[in-house]
């Protein structure tokens, strides 16, 4: 049995409603962003290489976010380790490139190993569910970094440069680090917009409000997850090659480092947990937090900590899912809009927590026998 | 011979690992969260305990009187303050919330006591030295003997609490069922934040041992918290006795890493974890009912 169509479950429904996918905010959005994407295209030109090298690294925490959210946001998988991806990335790159291929091809026949890589890893990881799955990602993480700390061509524990970069000079190396960077964010953040809009996307936010009732309703959960991990991991692993190449210098310890998903957490909780814009949002918020204070070290990370469990208790949506709730606004269109509904009945994108969404919870049948029979 | 020397030592190993795990283990049996801060807190009881000793001279094992009350207050406290609060919004933010708890704690860690390791070791007496030898390869640590002893205690404690006491009964049906447990008069607020202080208090066991074995340093979480998981996993989910059996399998399979390259002991113990969640992902005891 196939599943049903849900976009044509959406359009069928009752007269007098239309569904609609544009408006003209998220159409003059959408174009702006594009404009965005093309004006930064530029940037290297102004010849300012700590300009360049600082773009560089908010595009790096761009696709961390958006990819790590495209797990916990959509798939439900919080992934503490897919710092696995950012090594496999960065060393896959060195690897690749001390065989003699220049050192950019390197880095993207890197992401897609690391694309490779995690298909054999999801089978293993996805038998397992939530903080199980968690903690398992996180000891395939520790394995890699181990395996890597034994390998005297990789530099071992003390760490390796990508020396091949050299043969461009510093500016050159600069843009083209720039270009690669700014193209995999925004191919990246296509991909996951296409992959949202596609019936795929459906499924993947019917598993995100709830797993259970997606599978009732035919949604091959684990197709849709595998995919995600896969995705995500090709995000990650295209993030590390990139790191490498804005670093030049990477370390086992720091590269297959837990911070990366300390870091990816406090962005998508602060910016928008399971929506498109919140994790860009995130993204911007922490480039500038560690541009006014990584200078204050632990305080710092305790601050992060702080805000993001605050974020987590009192503010789940986040920024961005707040304002999306409050104002019925989203600027990239990956959800559908009810026309002719009622003010008050503003469709939410995500059913109420005890709404029908939720057919298999067991227990609610039994609070519906009335008291007094 | 000194493939005996290291099953045993691999055996004692095992049991602080089942040490460590047995507060994952119950929160997780208990409560369906797994607290990502597990390590963190074991770490935080070691260097509690270092604080007092190093103020008051007083041997770590009378400290531990102390530690073990200020830590079951925490987590009591934890399970107020966040917990709660974090599985009423979903499935997720445990997760969130005790990974953002972990970073605080490590890194108010770093602040108070900068980064140096530290070891309750010298402090202890004449435990840590003490070892019988058996042949010429072979010793057996008193260290080690008592980790274990203490380990089996914990969990043969936690087993009888679960089984024997009022509250452990309240407790198992609150696992079972929340809802129906209040129906008959058990207070699921309460059970559940015992549960996350007996839990805390034994990380924080777990953590004074592992400072009086070895050292200890602000950043020392996270390992523990794997080797913690990967007992638990390894033994089954849910099951308290699983865990011995998971601490005790890790320990010997970190030993034996050890012997064929000291750089093998950690992923040793990584490798036969994988292992298992890719043959029995339901634990090496799967297919046993288990009764804990």
């Amino acid at each position: 049995m196939s599943a049903p169509d849900v976009g044509r479950a959406i359009t069928d429904s009752r007269g007098g409603l239309s569904i609609q996918r544009w408006t003209r905010v998220s159409r003059v959005f959408t174009a702006g962003a594009l404009a965005i994407v093309v004006l930064l295209a530029f940037v290297p030109l102004l010849k300012n290489g700590n300009l360049t090298q600082k773009l560089t690294a908010l595009f790096l925490l761009v696709i961390m976010s958006a990819m790590w959210n495209a797990l916990a946001g959509y798939g439900g998988l919080v992934s503490v380790g897919q710092q696995a991806y950012i090594g496999i990335g960065a060393y896959g790159t060195v690897f690749i490139a001390h065989h003699g291929v220049p050192p950019y091809p390197a880095m993207l026949l890197a992401i897609v190993a690391s694309g490779i890589i995690a298909v054999p890893f999801s089978f293993l990881l996805l038998r397992m569910g939530g903080g199980q799955f968690a903690i398992a990602t996180w000891v395939v993480a520790e394995v890699f970094a181990v395996v890597v700390s034994f390998d005297q061509s990789l530099g071992a524990g003390t760490g390796i440069s990508l020396i091949e970069l050299n043969r461009y000079g510093p500016q050159n190396r600069q843009s083209y680090t720039y270009w690669f960077t700014l193209a995999a964010a925004a191919v990246l953040l296509g991909l996951l917009f296409v992959l949202l809009r596609s019936r795929m996307g459906s499924s993947l936010q019917a598993i995100r409000d709830d797993q259970d009732a997606a599978a009732s309703v035919g949604v091959r959960v684990m197709v849709g997850k595998r995919v995600l991990y896969v995705f995500a991991s090709v995000g990650f692993g295209a993030a590390g090659a990139l790191t490498l190449a804005n670093t030049l210098f990477i370390q086992p310890d720091s590269i297959f480092g837990v911070s990366w998903t300390a870091f990816a957490i406090f962005m998508v909780l602060v910016g928008g947990l399971g929506t498109f814009e919140g994790p860009i949002i995130g993204a911007i918020l922490l480039f500038l937090i560690q541009d006014w204070f990584a200078d204050q070290g632990v305080w710092y990370l305790i601050g992060l900590g702080v805000v993001a469990i605050l974020f987590a208790l009192l503010l789940p949506r986040g920024l961005w899912g707040t304002v999306e709730e409050r104002f019925g606004l989203q600027l990239m269109p990956v959800g559908y809009r009810v026309r002719g509904l009622a003010k008050s009945l503003r469709p939410d994108r995500r059913p109420p927590a005890d709404g029908e969404g939720t057919p298999l919870r067991s227990g609610g049948a039994e609070a519906e026998i009335p008291e007094s029979l | 011979m000194t493939f005996v020397n290291a099953l045993i030592q691999g055996i004692m190993l095992g049991g602080f690992y089942a040490l460590l795990a047995c507060g994952l283990s119950l929160l997780f049996g208990v409560m369906r969260i797994i607290n990502l801060a597990h390590g963190a807190l074991a770490v935080l009881g070691a260097f509690l305990a270092w604080a007092v000793v190093d103020k008051t001279g007083l041997s770590p094992f009378i400290a531990l009187a102390p530690i073990l009350a200020i830590m079951f207050g925490v987590g009591y406290a934890l399970q107020r303050g966040m917990l709660e609060r974090s599985i009423r919004a979903g499935e997720l933010i445990p997760l969130l919330t005790t990974f953002g708890l972990a970073i605080v704690i490590e890194n108010v860690l770093l602040a108070t006591f900068s980064p140096d390791v530290r070891s309750l070791g010298g402090t202890a007496g004449i435990v840590t030295t003490m070892s019988w030898r058996v042949t010429r390869q072979v010793s057996i640590s008193a260290l080690g003997v008592l980790i274990l002893v203490v380990a089996v205690a914990v969990l043969g404690g936690l087993h009888l609490f679960l089984t024997r006491t009022r509250y452990g009964r309240a407790m198992r049906a609150t696992a079972q069922d929340a809802d129906t447990a209040e129906l008959v008069g058990i207070n699921s607020r309460a059970v559940y934040a015992r549960a996350a202080g007996i839990a805390t208090a034994t990380a924080g066991l777990a953590g004074v041992f592992l400072a009086i074995r070895a050292v200890v340093g602000p950043l020392s979480g996270p390992a523990q918290l794997i080797f913690a998981f990967e007992a638990v996993v390894i033994g089954g989910f849910g099951s308290l006795w699983g865990t011995l059996v998971g601490g005790l399998i890790l320990g010997v399979a970190q030993t034996m890493g050890a012997l064929i390259n000291p750089q093998y002991t950690n992923l040793a113990g990584h490798l036969v974890f994988l292992a298992v969640i890719a043959f029995r992902s339901g634990g090496i005891l799967a297919g046993r009912e288990a009764n804990a």
